[in-house]
């Protein structure tokens, strides 16, 4: 058990410091991508279907990443909660809402209690690829999409995003972030004085270049938060790894002891009975003589 | 005056290249681009296809990409692509296949 639990913690821990890395090395693009993002939203006036309000918004979707496996602690869990929360208040504001799960925990979570998922994609909790990270933008932006045309069948009004953010090993936390429409980027450094955005120009448009450019900003976005994830469920899951096996090295401290004890008790019962059995006969041959 | 820019090519997962350059080629969707120092500042919508930059001291690289985009800025040239795979022999045809591998094993 214990040499288990402390080899589950190994791997967690050397897997962390992989998951910390993807996550800064894919923390250029998407600031790149960001200042792209505002430099055209700076300059030119278009409006686009991913950042307009709707008027009147009644349907939200929800996408919930959870991890993949369990025995990280309270990760899934934590994740969950904050999903039922944000679910919670997304209801008392009159929005039916729909929801979208990334990892197996929360999909069997959703599935357990017979609640419909939208749609679950599962198998990369804890080594997320831009891929995956893509196929849930194309589904989340074509449900959004749908939400904004005229009769708005089958489509949503906003999207949100719940994930743990891994502030630091000892401390995750889950977040809620809406997603679409899209918000003016958090976070973003102001340029310089000197520094003034530059007055791009714009190839083949502006519109066509916010066409392209927003939809992988979504992605990125999204990307981010499965790296996020990712490092958290790690972080995590080697917690929950070390406590177990504390918690091994406590029993086996403790069943050893019992164990010493009870053979203690047996060789000290069997010495007994020999010198009893010893007496007896000594008396024996005594009386007899 | 500088004849030389900042460049960087920056991928989904990694920042694959970046460092100075003296001349930048690139397919956009309209059509090649070339960029040197000192270019006006444009953002566009790269294809599919290659990338040629030549570094300082003589070098030169080649890249191939899954489309992007390319913004130019204070002398400062970014191609942001989901997917770039760079290389230094200038082969193109390398460089492409490694894309093409890397796209694979993703999905």
């Amino acid at each position: 058990m214990k040499k288990i639990t402390r080899a589950m913690e190994l791997i967690a821990a050397s897997r962390i410091i992989k998951a910390q890395q993807r996550a800064q090395q894919a923390a250029p693009y998407a600031r790149e991508l960001a200042k792209a993002v505002s430099a055209v939203a700076t300059y030119s006036n278009v409006d686009h279907p991913l950042t307009t309000e709707p008027e009147n918004p009644t349907r939200a979707a929800v996408l919930i990443v959870t991890s993949d496996r369990g025995l990280a602690g309270g990760y899934s869990s934590n994740a969950l909660k904050e999903g039922e929360r944000l679910n919670e208040r997304l209801r008392s504001e009159g929005k039916t809402v729909s929801t979208y799960i990334a990892g197996r925990k929360g999909e069997a979570y959703y599935k357990f209690r017979q609640r419909p998922i939208v749609q679950a994609w599962t198998g990369f909790s804890d080594q997320p690829t831009y891929d995956d990270a893509r196929q849930i933008g194309e589904a989340l932006i074509e449900a959004f999409i749908a939400g904004t045309s005229a009769d708005g069948e089958g489509g949503v009004d906003e999207v949100h995003l719940v994930y743990t953010q891994f502030k630091s090993m000892l401390v995750q936390d889950p977040v809620t972030v809406r997603m679409l429409p899209l918000e003016v980027v958090e976070g973003e450094e102001k340029p310089a004085a000197d520094e003034v955005l530059p007055l791009y120009e714009f190839e083949p448009s502006a519109e066509q270049v916010l066409d392209e450019l927003l939809p992988k900003y979504v992605d990125s976005r999204i990307f981010f938060a499965l790296l996020q994830a990712s490092a958290s469920e790690l972080a995590a899951r080697q917690k929950a790894m070390k406590s177990a096996t504390d918690n091994a090295e406590e029993l086996i401290k403790k069943f050893t002891r019992i164990a010493n004890q009870a053979r203690q008790a047996g060789i000290t019962q069997e010495i007994s009975e020999i010198v009893g059995g010893v007496n007896a006969l000594a008396d024996a041959t005594a009386g007899s003589e | 005056m500088t004849n030389t820019m900042q460049v960087s090519l920056v991928a989904a997962d990694r920042e694959v290249w970046s460092g100075e350059a003296t001349v930048v080629n690139a397919s956009t969707v309209e059509g090649e681009i070339g960029v040197m120092a000192d270019h006006m500042p444009v953002l566009s919508v790269l294809a599919a296809g290659q990338v040629d930059v030549r570094t300082e001291n003589d070098g030169h690289w080649v890249a191939a990409i899954d489309g992007g985009f390319l913004s130019v800025s204070n002398n400062h040239v970014k191609m942001i692509c989901e997917h770039a795979e760079i290389s230094f022999e200038s082969n193109f045809d390398e460089a492409k296949r490694k894309l093409d591998a890397k796209v694979a094993s993703e999905q």
